[in-house]
């Protein structure tokens, strides 16, 4: 051994000994990363597998599911609601639930990828708000079950603007040049500005099309940014004046910077929701029934609407929560107020066409 | 003047490299959940990085396969950058070509390519395929790192050994792997980064409760990044920190290697 060594002891040596330490180090580090982190408890006989928004539920529900129905949650996470289909569409995953928006469940239904629930299981489906079920993109909720639900309104600093907003067009106003925020998202935005001009949010119109698109190319100029997640941090930080958001988040805001209010234009606007589904092709429907339930239960969606911050549309869970949260009318507007808000619709190959749109209202100067 | 200059460029340089770690780390002891107001001094996002079960599970698995797939394609890499430095003539640059295909692949024709194979041959997404798909990018830039030295080793290196009574295998061990060793660490280190790094292929070759922590950190995307994530990375940016440290010091002791000294360490 320690003649070999000695073989070509010249100036190859320090690059080996060099590499070797570096190995070495590196390799008893991992190992201990590895120890530290891969301890195991012992393996329920059954296994439920949930897919759901990153950070889009109180991961203590989940202990407390294993425990009751001694069944262990395989939990993984998506961003938006695409990735959810291409992971579903393509199959080889065997989730047996999955928290899709509105206009996703019409498409999931219309290309069967979804199981039928049995509502007769559904024993807390009595607690869920009779305004939240039965919508247009699942009759009868025979695929869905509310789990959160919101709206889609203009959030302002009252310390940059003095008039009360109370309209879409305070997005187009010269005013607050280059102090205004859009959603850097398609649908989201040009269901502004249809809404704006008064038509519906799930048009298939080209003209009524067109008109949004000239509007929001006329509003350009005016916009600071087409902003992602980034738009919170900066309305908070009070880098821009007026924007417009989902309520969930509008919530956050407000409680991080109180000069902010939200406000749900006069005009209508967007009423969305996430249901619970079943991907087709679940391996245990039966305890994914057990699940929907039991997400469903009053105490278990207060901890969630708690810790998620979204409105909750279970009237047991809502009876709960903090008088401050239940009150609070971002979150929970009346029901005046939700009297001319739509839910997105999907739009098929229509979509062609609202992609085209945003590409050109994008590219424009 | 021009040294002036000099100085003066490299510190732009190493402001636009490490001005965003440093806001990161600042922010990850910020006592609010806002990446822009500083509300206060907290370690609050370090204690809840440790109890949140799913990112340490996410750190879990992007370690493990990080580390395996690299391993495995290390040792792939390098026998077969061996055989191509044994091939000669336009069968040796066929394979090359064939090589170098994935490197310029988009990811995202990659990872729908992996998931389609997978699905298609009823494999079940989870640990196993995202473990393979790691194995599969990373292997051709293992094989791009060693093949330069296996160029570099003269054949007589090998001829000697083989005259003085070494077996073929013996000569590999003690003869040409200490000469080709620079280019496996680089290959190794390569495969190591690339694979913590990856989000677009681990996203469609996952499932079933395995996911690293890219995927973990993109699926927040709506919510809101978690400052917790702050918290992850300047720990994880300490460790490499103390490990370069480390390394250096020992390169510095055990062979003498001597080191670029600057300026202050003249001084001193």
């Amino acid at each position: 051994m320690k003649l070999n060594w000695n073989v070509n002891a010249n100036g190859k040596e320090k690059s080996r000994i060099g590499a070797r330490g570096t190995l070495k180090v590196f390799g008893l580090l991992m190992v201990v990363l590895l120890l530290m982190s891969g301890c195991a408890a012992s393996e329920p006989a059954e296994k439920l597998y949930v897919y759901n928004w990153g950070d889009y539920i109180d991961e203590n529900v989940l202990d407390e599911f294993e425990t009751e129905f001694n069944v262990e949650v395989i939990y993984d996470t998506y961003a938006t609601n695409e990735d959810l289909y291409v992971k579903l569409k393509q199959g080889g995953t065997p989730y047996d639930i999955a928290i899709p928006s509105d206009y996703m469940i019409e498409k999931m239904i219309r290309e069967d990828l979804v199981e039928p629930i049995d509502l007769a299981q559904i024993s807390n489906f009595t607690a869920i708000d009779d305004r939240f079920k039965d919508l247009d993109f699942d009759p009868g909720n025979k695929f869905s079950v509310p789990y959160m639900w919101g709206t889609v309104g203009i959030i302002y600093n009252t310390a940059m603007i003095d008039e009360e907003i109370d309209s879409w067009n305070a997005l187009w106003d010269p005013k607050y040049e280059k102090q205004i925020l859009m959603l850097d998202s398609q649908r989201d935005s040009i269901a502004v500005a249809l809404k704006k001009l008064g038509y519906s949010i799930n048009t298939k119109s080209l003209e009524e099309l067109e008109a949004a698109k000239a509007a929001l190319i006329e509003q350009k100029p005016l916009v600071l940014a087409y902003a992602g997640d980034n738009l919170k941090d900066m309305m908070i930080g009070g880098e821009a004046a007026i924007a417009f958001c989902w309520s969930g988040d509008a919530v956050y805001m407000i409680s991080e910077n109180e000069d902010l209010a939200y406000v749900i234009p006069k005009e209508g606007s967007n009423l969305w929701f996430d249901n619970i589904v079943i991907p087709k092709g679940a391996q245990n429907v039966e305890m994914a029934h057990k699940f929907i339930d039991f997400l469903s239960r009053p105490e278990i969606g207060q901890k969630n609407a708690e810790y998620i911050g979204y409105s909750t549309p279970n009237k047991e869970t809502l009876a709960l929560l903090d008088p401050e949260i239940s009150g609070d009318k971002t979150a929970y507007p009346d029901d005046a107020d939700l009297a001319n808000l739509e839910v997105l619709l999907d739009l098929g190959d229509f979509i062609e066409a609202y992609n085209r749109v945003w590409t050109e209202v994008k590219s424009a100067r | 003047m021009s040294r002036w200059l000099q100085k003066s460029y490299l510190f732009l340089i190493f402001t636009f490299l490490y001005a965003p770690i440093a806001v990161l780390i600042v922010f990850s002891f910020n006592d609010s959940k806002s990446t822009s107001n500083w509300s206060g001094f907290s370690l609050r996002w370090y204690a809840e990085l440790f109890q949140d079960d799913k990112i340490l599970s996410a750190l879990y698995y992007t370690l493990a396969i990080a580390l395996i797939s690299s391993l495995i394609s290390t040792v792939m890499g390098t026998f077969a950058a061996f055989g191509l430095s044994q091939m000669r003539g336009r069968f040796k640059g066929f394979v090359l070509g064939v090589n170098n295909l994935p490197i310029l692949n988009p990811d995202i024709v990659t990872g729908i390519a992996l998931m389609s194979l997978f699905v298609f041959t009823g494999t079940r997404l989870g640990f196993m395929t995202m473990l393979m798909a790691h194995i599969t990018f990373s292997t051709p830039y293992v094989i791009l790192s060693v093949l330069p030295k296996f160029k570099q080793l003269s054949s007589e290196m090998l001829d000697a050994a083989l005259d003085l009574g070494a077996t073929p295998w013996y000569a590999f061990r003690k003869v040409i792997l200490p000469e080709i060793m620079p280019g496996i660490i680089t290959g190794f280190l390569m495969a190591f980064t690339l694979s913590i790094d990856d989000f677009v292929i681990s996203f469609f070759t996952t499932g079933g409760g395995v996911s690293n922590l890219s995927i973990e950190i993109y699926s927040m995307a709506r919510r809101g990044i978690k400052p917790e994530i702050n918290a992850l990375s300047t720990l994880m940016f300490l460790t490499v920190l103390l490990l370069l440290f480390v390394i250096n010091r020992r390169s510095e002791k055990g062979a003498g290697v001597v080191l670029p000294k600057t300026d202050t360490l003249e001084r001193m």
